[in-house]
């Protein structure tokens, strides 16, 4: 419903903005297990989230590979452990630099974008003119770009993780001479069921939190050109929030039930 | 301010029956009472304009007849039931028969205009016959005069085709009420007159009910069968055009003073 927002200050302000994202997720969710789900949007949408976002994670994934292994040599050489390097290198990509890395990419990309194209649709009133027509813009805008953001981040961070550990490859390279074989034998063998699961379910919940957070300031931005750009930017500042904040919960969550 | 009633050309048919009955509309936006006591009541077939200031809540009017807006007080009822009392499917079946176009014509960005026209034809109607949705989208685009334009993007249209198509989409799913917000805004004195032109045609051709918002006095003269004259939250003049150029009222003069 397009209500004037009561002019509020302060904790009120912030606890009737937690009490709308409440009442937005409750609407998300009810309409997930609505009847008529956007199939062909929802396939648009990881295309244009997914395959368009790959690139970007792929290079930022490749470099970040490369210099962690030009950084962290000097410091194994030291002990004359140039051998841990490719065990370093995927325990630390895989567990936690990959899986943030990424999604802090997604939350620029991803949530500024919806932010940005919700909340323009919003100020030409295209989500007022779905509404009236009888049609149902949160199952049609909402639910496709969530769930598919919430499918897509953890796949590009398996891509990215992979991408990264050919990039330590190379730069591996650059000083040792290490064959392919040998270093993927060391990267895969030093990885755990406990290194990649945790990693791989809280990406989800990085995705989730990107998609809600970009769809939700989109939705709810006022009506005004200059409320299309706060949302895109607030988009992305509590979306990169919420990353950390969820990836704090994890490392506790993953202590108590991998690392007693 | 005293209300002035002008008195209708036109007899009261008592066959006429009111589908649009609205009593003791109000409605705030913080301190500011934007309604403040809306009687209207629109019959079977006839076309309403409603002229007035810019912020005088003449669309505040219309987004509440079709739920866009909750009122603070008074009843909205159409088709005899109250819509201030809808649940969300009650009110998406309103909406089903009900055309809103909107001032930008809020087409849909992403989508051609063929994809436009088909959304609410899928998506509300549940139509699956593309033989059928292809005539529905050949048969509006003939009654606004742009097949041509059926594979074009929104942004390859010029203000004008974009009302059209916005017309034509709310056309397709042929309502019994249409509900036009500043038709013409925007738009060169001949294609408002155009336009104008066009809605009068769709009406005699959909024999719809219709409320139309306007500044534009020629929009007004060619459209309407009773004219409202909104000021500061109130009807302040009623009639039919002609009845109202020689109203005594100060604002209805101010409209009317360069009509000759």
């Amino acid at each position: 419903m397009a209500e004037q927002e009561l002019e509020l200050t302060g904790w009120r302000k912030w606890f009737a903005e937690i009490g709308d994202q409440g009442v937005f997720f409750t609407r998300f969710f009810k309409n997930i297990f609505k009847g008529g789900f956007e199939w062909s949007e929802f396939i648009r949408q990881c295309y244009e989230i997914g395959y368009r976002s790959m690139m970007l994670v792929g290079i930022t994934s490749f470099i970040m590979g490369a210099v962690l292994i030009l950084q962290l040599r000097p410091s194994l050489e030291s002990f004359g452990q140039v051998g841990m390097l490719p065990k370093t290198l995927s325990v630390s990509l895989i567990r936690e630099i990959g899986p943030v890395i990424t999604a802090l990419i997604c939350a620029g990309k991803i949530s500024s974008s919806i932010g940005a194209e919700l909340g323009s649709m919003k100020v030409t009133e295209q989500i007022d003119a779905m509404e009236v027509s009888g049609a149902n813009p949160v199952q049609y805008l909402v639910v496709t770009r969530i769930l598919a953001v919430t499918l897509m981040v953890p796949l590009l961070t398996v891509i990215g993780d992979i991408i990264g550990l050919a990039g330590g490859f190379l730069a591996l390279n650059i000083k040792d001479s290490v064959s392919y074989t040998l270093y993927l034998h060391k990267c895969v063998d030093s990885i755990d069921f406990s290194d990649f699961l945790p990693a791989f379910v809280k990406t989800i919940f990085f995705g989730f939190a990107i998609g809600f957070v970009g769809c939700y300031k989109g939705f709810n931005s006022n009506k005004g050109t200059e409320s299309v750009g706060l949302a895109a930017n607030s988009a992305v500042v509590t979306a990169s929030l919420w990353i950390f904040v969820i990836d704090a919960i994890a490392v506790q969550v993953t202590s108590i039930l991998f690392y007693k | 301010m005293e209300a002035v009633k002008e008195k209708k050309e036109a007899s009261k048919n008592p066959k006429k029956e009111a589908i649009i009955v609205i009593k003791g509309l109000k409605k705030s936006f913080g301190k500011k009472d934007v309604l403040k006591d809306i009687n209207l009541e629109v019959d079977r077939g006839e076309n309403v304009v409603v002229l007035g200031k810019s912020g005088q809540g003449k669309s505040v009017t219309i987004e509440c007849i079709v739920g866009l807006l909750i009122p603070d007080g008074g009843s909205i009822k159409v088709f005899g039931d109250e819509v201030t009392d809808m649940n969300d499917n009650q009110l998406k079946e309103l909406r089903m028969k009900i055309g809103f176009l909107f001032q930008s014509g809020a087409l849909f960005d992403s989508m051609t205009v063929r994809e436009n026209l088909e959304f609410p034809l899928t998506r509300v109607l549940k139509m699956k016959d593309q033989h059928e949705i292809d005539e529905r989208v050949n048969e509006v685009l003939e009654g606004v005069g742009l097949v041509d334009a059926v594979d074009k993007m929104p942004s390859d249209l010029s203000g004008g085709m974009r009302k059209r198509i916005g017309l034509a989409r709310t056309l397709i799913i042929k309502p019994e009420i249409m509900l036009y917000d500043e038709p013409t805004t925007g738009l060169d004195p001949i294609t408002s007159r155009e336009i104008s032109e066009l809605i009068l045609n769709m009406q005699k051709k959909y024999k719809t009910t219709s409320i139309i918002i306007t500044h534009d006095m020629e929009c007004a003269r060619i459209t309407s069968d009773r004219v409202l004259i909104m000021d500061n939250g109130e009807y302040i003049a009623e009639g039919t055009f002609e009845s109202l150029q020689k109203s005594k009222n100060e604002i209805a003069k101010e409209f009317f003073k360069d009509i000759s």
